[in-house]
């Protein structure tokens, strides 16, 4: 074995407990492929500021157990996003371009309660998680350029101090 | 039909369209759906360090740049082309709450006594955009993902550490919103 094989296996590991840096799909695509996940990410920015899922307000009430909406949102999407998981699964559906789809376990560890107690905090507090951030400066309310900046910072640091967390 | 679509969009239609994003992303190229992660990406692309936790290809998932990207774009479209034109209406209770703490601009989707510029430069809006960004970042990363890689790609994938990530993000949500928020709004 290479010396360098348990260092990638180990990346790997990493890079699996995290949403999805484990793209490594085998095809090879000229960039411009990209501009169709451009095309969803335009539809899904419609619906967050039409669906006022990047209010501050929402957010509010939400944790308040004030309005409903947000719950009809998150339940909806999961229940929609479940049978499609499920379906694609048991027919086998490949990708348009005939690649297997493949899922990852998600493995349990310390900072889905630590880092998902923190997140919360923030969530609330800034009335946005990540995608309605980007959302909001897209509308023009130019100041959440700060809390962009300030999140990355946030991930930075949690990058340089990850070895010593608990996990 | 332009007016139709300018009213604020019910939970339903919102819920099955981002519940369908799921699968879509799938379908286009095997991407699980996700934004946290460019947080991740932007910090290997422009300050690795040479920490671990950054050396990895950013570019072998720029899909998810460009993915962010559309959002800002659509949201865009969607406030300057199908702008609502009445001020959003809100849960009488919260608007009480609000005005205790001298908040009562109900025309942007945000509060603008506390979201904005000059806002910026008052403790509670440091702390609610600087400290609340942070906590977002940070947060996101140490539990591998936000509300949209856990709630919704990893609960659809009926992956269980995903539900407790979903619960402790709510967990933290209902302390601040009840408890720490009232404190910081009277700063």
């Amino acid at each position: 074995m290479h010396p360098s094989q348990p260092e990638i296996v180990t990346d790997f590991e990493v890079r699996s407990l995290d949403t999805m840096c484990i793209n490594e799909s085998e095809q090879q695509h000229p960039w411009w492929y990209n501009f169709k996940y451009l095309i969803v990410g335009v539809l899904f920015g419609i619906v967050f500021v039409k669906a006022e899922i990047i209010s501050w307000f929402r957010m509010q009430e939400m944790f308040r157990l004030q309005n409903f909406h947000m719950y009809g949102v998150i339940g909806t999407a999961v229940v929609v996003g479940a049978i499609s998981v499920a379906l694609i699964k048991k027919f086998k559906i490949k990708t348009i371009h005939g690649e297997e789809i493949h899922f990852t376990a998600k493995k349990f560890n310390k900072g889905q309660i630590i880092g998902g107690l923190i997140f919360g905090l923030g969530w609330a507090l800034t009335g946005a998680c990540p995608g309605p951030i980007f959302a909001q400066i897209g509308m023009g309310i130019t100041v959440m350029i700060v809390v962009l900046l300030s999140a990355i910072a946030g991930t930075w640091v949690y990058g340089y101090l990850r070895e010593k967390l608990p996990h | 039909m332009k007016e139709f679509l300018q009213q604020p969009w019910p939970w339903y239609v919102a819920g099955v369209l981002i519940g369908l994003i799921v699968p879509i992303l799938l379908l286009l190229g095997n991407k699980h759906f996700g934004i946290s992660a460019n947080l991740r990406h932007a910090c290997a692309a422009c300050f690795p360090a040479k920490i671990n936790f950054f050396q990895y290809d950013w570019k072998k998932e720029s899909w998810n740049l460009f993915f962010v990207g559309g959002i800002l774009i659509g949201a865009m479209i969607a406030a300057f082309g199908l702008p609502d034109l009445n001020p959003i209406v809100v849960h009488p209770a919260l608007v009480n709450e609000l005005k205790d703490y001298g908040m009562s601009d109900y025309s942007s989707m945000v509060p603008k006594e506390l979201v904005s510029w000059e806002s910026l430069f008052s403790v509670r809006g440091l702390i609610m955009m600087v400290g609340g960004g942070f906590l977002v970042g940070f947060g996101s990363r140490y539990a591998g993902g936000c509300t949209s890689g856990h709630a919704i790609m990893g609960l659809s994938n009926l992956q269980w550490p995903s539900l407790v990530a979903t619960c402790c993000f709510m967990a933290g949500g209902f302390l601040m919103a009840n408890l720490i928020l009232p404190i910081i709004m009277k700063l």
